[in-house]
């Protein structure tokens, strides 16, 4: 399991030299041109498509498209959609967004450009819906899609790093029977899992009430660091750089520190203690936004940085390819290696921050302040 | 934000949170636990052995210590035995010498008393026979006198006149 660990660091460490066997994948909009028939503005268009493309959540696990042969290497995932009934077949049916697939007398198709599937006849037209839009005071037409419940690329992932670090800790865990001293990942993991309790949890939450936050703490940390990492190389897709993932997780905390939250929090939101009445009732609104705003942000800075992070690193091995002298190639290559370090460092700082501001919101929900006005003047 | 929302996915949201809670729950299970209880565990047991190493070291100071006490009080012991021993051997000497000396002048006295005695016996017996002699010698004398006539008369003519004139 160790030397595992070791293998994903270099993995991700060399993901911008082994990325290359990603990049012919622009190509796949329109494979009959090789590039060098391309223009500029060509180009850029497929540049900007390929790294969208990169953070993008999909329907199936390309690993690499040969353009010029327009044949795409990978595997297919199964779909699963909603639309008064439940559809089940594989994405290969798809056919990478050439193909309608009729399922139970509905036909469904797969937008290449979003990545996303969308009802539609028999002949492959988009459904559509028209509704009044009263802002603008005018009709506006929406294509319909059904409630799409896919194993996607990122729940594939997030599914294998689950039983990874499942299968990590667990052993871990049994490693403690054969004697108290850390023995094999214990090794190395047993720092973090002290650090999260040391650094982390009883400085913001206290020592009396850090223990049943542990649980979630923990796995919250390893959770975002492991898919941060997975999400470094090129096999990992973008899953911490997706609003689902980060929202999921943001409403876990929320609905923790709103489920163990005691009084003093209760108070210090709809009644600040300490303060003239005027001020308590101007207070109080701010407090309320405050309640959805923290979660909101915890959800934003996880997914900003890491989706940033991803489109950096996607722009710049673009780059590589967008050059044809060697020195500049080269010069690019060297900068992305160099990102991409940042960016592992970036994954481990996500995961502390996030986990770090979690136990804080964690720590004000437990908190019990013998004088109200204490929590002023922290 | 119209983005945002346009990107978001509900499937994808509900997979995650299925996963990621289906994850905390097994982990909570079967590893954060176990490792934090042997975390706990080992740390009390370095703690308590810390504890345990400071009060024997704390133990063996005072040991140390009653030990260096029983020391100087043996050592005090032993002085004070060898003071005493010391005038114990000197008042014995003394008295040994004191003893001496009354026997030696009660036998020097006894042996003067002795000598004194013998020599009053050999001054008497000397006395007796110097007598005997006296005598022997004034018979001797008295005969040679009383020989003739005229000595006799001489000496009672003498004798007459010694006792005249008392």
């Amino acid at each position: 399991m160790y030397r595992l660990l070791v293998v994903l660091f270099v993995l991700a460490v060399m993901s911008p030299v082994m990325t290359f066997a990603n990049e012919p994948a622009h190509g796949h909009n329109d494979h009959s041109k090789s590039s060098q028939e391309l223009t500029e503005e060509e180009k850029r268009a497929i540049n900007t498509e390929y790294v969208k493309h990169h953070t993008q959540d999909s329907h199936d696990f390309g690993i690499f498209t040969n353009a010029s042969t327009g044949k795409h290497y990978g595997f297919a995932l199964p779909v699963i959609l909603w639309d008064e009934g439940i559809h089940f077949f594989m994405s290969s049916k798809f056919e990478h967004g050439h193909h309608v697939v009729e399922s139970k007398g509905k036909y469904f198709m797969l937008d290449a450009h979003d990545g996303k599937v969308y009802k539609t006849d028999a002949a492959g037209d988009k459904l559509t819906e028209t509704t009044f839009d009263e802002k603008k005071g005018e009709d506006v037409v929406h294509s319909l899609k059904p409630l799409d419940f896919s194993l996607t690329r990122n729940v594939f992932v997030t599914i294998i790093m689950c039983i990874f670090i499942f299968f990590l800790f667990r052993r871990t865990a049994k490693s403690y029977q054969k004697g108290l001293s850390p023995s094999g990942p214990a090794k190395f993991l047993e720092p973090i899992v002290v650090f999260v309790r040391d650094e982390i949890a009883i400085p913001n939450i206290g020592e009396k009430n850090y223990k049943k936050y542990m649980n979630y703490l923990l796995t919250v940390f390893f959770f975002i660091w492991f898919l941060n990492l997975i999400g470094m190389t090129p096999l990992g897709g973008n899953v911490t750089g997706n609003i689902a993932l980060t929202f999921a997780l943001a409403m876990i905390t929320f609905v923790i520190t709103h489920a163990t939250a005691k009084k003093d929090y209760w108070l210090h939101i709809f009644w600040m203690p300490g303060i003239p009445v005027p001020m308590k009732i101007l207070l109080a609104p701010i407090e309320i936004i405050g309640v959805f705003v923290k979660p909101f942000a915890l959800m934003i800075r996880l997914y900003a940085n890491m989706l940033a992070g991803h489109i950096v690193l996607g722009s710049l091995i673009a780059v590589v390819y967008y050059f044809s002298s060697y020195g500049a190639k080269g010069a690019f290559l060297g900068l992305t290696f160099f990102m991409n370090i940042i960016e592992l460092l970036v994954a481990a700082l996500q995961a502390y921050i996030f986990t770090m501001l979690t136990a804080l919101y964690f720590g004000s929900a437990s908190a019990e302040h013998e004088h109200s006005h204490e929590a002023i003047e922290h | 934000m119209e983005k945002l929302l346009s990107e978001f996915s509900v499937g994808l949201f509900f997979w995650q949170t299925v996963l990621f809670i289906g994850l905390l729950l097994l982990l909570r299970k079967y590893a954060w636990n176990p490792i934090l209880n042997a975390v706990n565990e080992r740390e009390e047991k370095i703690s308590d052995s810390l504890e345990l190493a400071e009060k024997t070291k704390e133990e063996m100071k005072m040991l140390q210590a009653s030990n260096e006490n029983l020391l100087k009080e043996a050592r005090a012991e032993r002085d004070s035995m060898i003071k005493d021993a010391k005038e114990v051997a000197t008042k014995m000497i003394d008295d040994a010498k004191g003893d001496a000396k009354v026997e030696v002048n009660k036998l020097m006295t006894s042996a003067r008393e002795m000598i004194n005695a013998e020599k009053s016996a050999a001054v008497s017996e000397l006395k007796t026979q110097v007598a005997g002699f006296a005598i022997e010698i004034a018979e001797k004398v008295v005969r040679g006198e009383l020989s003739s006539d005229a000595n006799q008369k001489a000496l009672a003519d003498k004798l007459v006149e010694d006792i005249n004139l008392n």
